[in-house]
């Protein structure tokens, strides 16, 4: 079964008398452990189709099926449990609160999913282990480096194990040298922890980490390219085009 | 059909209020790190929660003064109106007319020692009775004199004053029924004539009458009307008739006190007095008292009231400005949710549920009215200190007005915090998120 489906999915934005298709009946299938960048212009509608695939925004008309379950028209609460639970977001701006730890930063989605503090600490301080940070706990995001933040922002991403991590263009404000650093902790998890990763970019370079490359544009789907080897278990394309 | 809307309109509220309750568990496990979230919040604009507390700090610091100078001033006149005693009725004759000018009360003399001795047997609500008939006299004592009120009555009037002796003995009958020249002092007379010495058993002489001095009555201090309830001279109500002032016919006396069996026969014992006193002076249907039954206590009680209603007059002023301390809150509060609108989006992106964002803003605006709340009680404490020092009332903090305080800047947090916590908890994520 593969983990996301969209079916059909249209967002229509009303400016006045004027509807505005930012997606025009998108379906799309994406499997366990596959390694997706999303890509188009600005006003293509990728970020809308992010929104929506993170839980964040919902379809005009359509389906959204995550891991089976048609998450499309739940209400706020369900829908922040799901985000909670299943997915992680990593953002261009990294997204942390500010005077407060890395340790506590990563802690926030335990903190929501309600689980007592000593277990929280336990996970976090496991999950800043992984992106390269441990020994950093206390540290405040003013006192990290660009790459060290994304990281953390990572790890906050990673504590819950959630199955999915999306990333809206997670090297944006970054160099070159530690845009490769953080694209290899991608990889990383995703060969070894088997996350689906689905990342929004501009960049060619950035999207060369991924084996599946998906183009908008005008909010439809231009093109839907796989390289490299596929892992056994991930879903072929349903939709070739 | 309406049983059946009714009935799923109860499975609606039940569901509804079972989820909040569950929601509320769950939350339970985050309120220490809430709490902790809050107070970091509030430590990064130090200035502006000081000020944001000040209102509360203010309105509670005010609410606590109010009541203490209140409760201070009604302990008072609590205090005064046991030292005169209490259930007390008074009764004291009516006016005479002399060529149609009336002359007030009290200058009739009708009432006797048969009265008062018929009150006391035939009066079921009434405890005991005291007649008395005073005047004003000069003591004398060695080379000290001193005018005083010297009062004739009854040992009854130890019980209905509810006066005791710091010293020697009270009325025997005997000396009431054989007139015998002895008294009972009150403090201020002891000073004034005694000095150091002690008067038991000395002689002193009113209107050049020697008396024995055979005892000394406690200290009452001042009566609600602020006169000093100690300057006075006991004597056998016998004694006052025939030795000091005379009546106009044998066994007068001036005014009688009684003292009802509690504060519910008051009204009995009025209605029985009356009564009973119109049928002994043969008065007829048509025809006016001749007397007037006064009742001391309810109008005590009313004093009391009175000064009750202007403490709870002064409390609601004050809770005004609570009131403004706790728009303070909310104006804050909603400035607070604005500036902090990406924050906001952070945590809901990441899972946070409409109650976990309102119950955050909702704890940040009830620990800044509970410090405030807490700051104002010490204040108003230290101020109710400075009060009772500098202008010298009785004033006293009750832990009702500590309770009643920290509630009401509880009550406030919670109230004023709710609809900045209920804006923040409906923000759209993605809006929340690109806001700069």
């Amino acid at each position: 079964m593969a983990l996301l489906v969209t079916e059909e999915i249209t967002k229509t934005y009303r400016l006045g008398d004027i509807a505005l298709n930012a997606l025009n009946h998108v379906s799309l299938s994406m499997g366990r452990g596959e390694f997706i960048a999303i890509m188009g212009p600005s006003g293509s509608g990728k970020s809308t189709f992010m929104n929506i695939l993170g839980c964040l925004d919902k379809p005009t008309s359509g389906r959204y099926l995550l891991e089976g379950v048609d998450v499309a028209h739940m209400d706020r609460d369900e829908l922040a449990s799901i985000r909670n639970k299943k997915i992680g977001f990593v953002f261009q701006g990294f997204n942390l609160l500010s005077r407060t730890s890395a340790l506590e930063n990563v802690e926030l989605p335990l903190l929501y999913d309600g689980l007592p503090a000593k277990e929280r600490a336990e996970r976090s301080a496991a999950a800043l282990a992984t992106v390269g940070l441990a020994g950093r706990e206390n540290h405040h995001p003013n006192q990290l480096s660009g790459g060290q933040q994304q990281r953390v922002a990572i790890a906050r991403a990673l504590v819950n194990k959630a199955p999915i991590i999306l990333a809206d263009e997670p090297t944006g404000n970054l160099d070159t040298k530690t845009s490769f650093e953080i694209m290899d902790l991608f990889v990383k998890l995703n060969e070894e922890s088997n996350i689906t990763i689905i990342l929004v970019t501009h960049e060619k370079e950035i999207a060369e980490f991924s084996r599946r490359r998906i183009f908008f544009r005008d909010g439809v789907i231009v093109s839907d390219e796989s390289s490299g080897p596929q892992r056994k278990d991930s879903v072929q394309n349903e939709k070739k085009i | 059909m309406f049983f059946f809307s009714v009935y799923s309109a109860a499975s609606v509220v039940k569901n509804v209020f079972w989820f909040r309750l569950s929601r509320v568990r769950e939350d339970m496990i985050n309120i220490p790190s809430t709490i902790r979230i809050s107070f970091r919040a509030l430590r990064v604009n130090k200035m502006r929660s000081a000020l944001t507390m000040l209102g509360i700090i203010i309105g509670v610091g005010a609410v606590i003064t109010m009541l203490a100078v209140g409760t201070g001033a009604q302990q008072r006149i609590g205090e005064q109106l046991a030292s005169v005693g209490s259930n007390l009725i008074m009764i004291v004759p009516g006016s005479t007319t002399a060529g149609g000018v009336r002359m007030g009360a009290g200058t009739h003399s009708t009432l006797s020692m048969g009265d008062a001795e018929a009150i006391q047997k035939e009066c079921p609500a009434v405890l005991y009775v005291a007649p008395t008939l005073s005047g004003v006299a000069q003591i004398i004592y060695g080379n000290q004199n001193w005018a005083t009120s010297v009062t004739g009555t009854t040992t009854n009037m130890l019980f209905v004053r509810d006066w005791s002796l710091i010293g020697g003995r009270p009325f025997t009958n005997e000396e009431i029924k054989s007139a015998a020249k002895v008294c009972l002092l009150g403090q201020t007379v002891v000073d004034n004539l005694f000095g150091g010495i002690d008067p038991l058993g000395h002689v002193i002489r009113i209107k050049n009458v020697p008396f024995t001095v055979i005892g000394v009555l406690d200290i009452k201090g001042q009566d609600p009307r602020g006169q000093d309830q100690d300057d006075i001279i006991y004597v056998p109500v016998t004694t006052a008739q025939k030795k000091l002032f005379g009546t106009a016919f044998p066994g007068m006396v001036r005014v009688i006190m009684i003292e009802a069996k509690s504060t519910e026969d008051l009204p009995a014992a009025e209605r029985q007095i009356t009564e009973l006193l119109r049928q002994r002076h043969r008065i007829g249907l048509q025809q006016d008292d001749d007397f007037t039954v006064r009742n001391l206590t309810s109008m005590m009680q009313a004093a009391e009231q009175s000064t009750r209603v202007m403490a709870i007059l002064l409390g609601a002023i004050a809770s005004v400005s609570l009131l403004v301390g706790g728009i303070g809150i909310m104006n804050i509060m909603l400035v607070s949710v604005t500036e902090r609108t990406r924050e906001i989006g952070i945590r809901m992106a990441i899972g946070a549920k409409t109650w976990d964002i309102r119950l955050q803003f909702i704890i940040e605006a009830l620990i800044l009215s509970l410090i405030g709340g807490f700051a104002g009680l010490i204040a108003g404490v230290s101020a109710s200190k400075i009060i009772s020092v500098l202008a010298g009332w009785s004033t006293v903090v009750s832990p009702f007005s500590v309770l009643l305080a920290f509630g009401f800047s509880g009550f406030v947090g919670i109230f004023f915090g709710f609809y900045p916590a209920y804006k923040a908890s409906l923000l759209d994520p993605i809006e929340a998120l690109r806001y700069e």
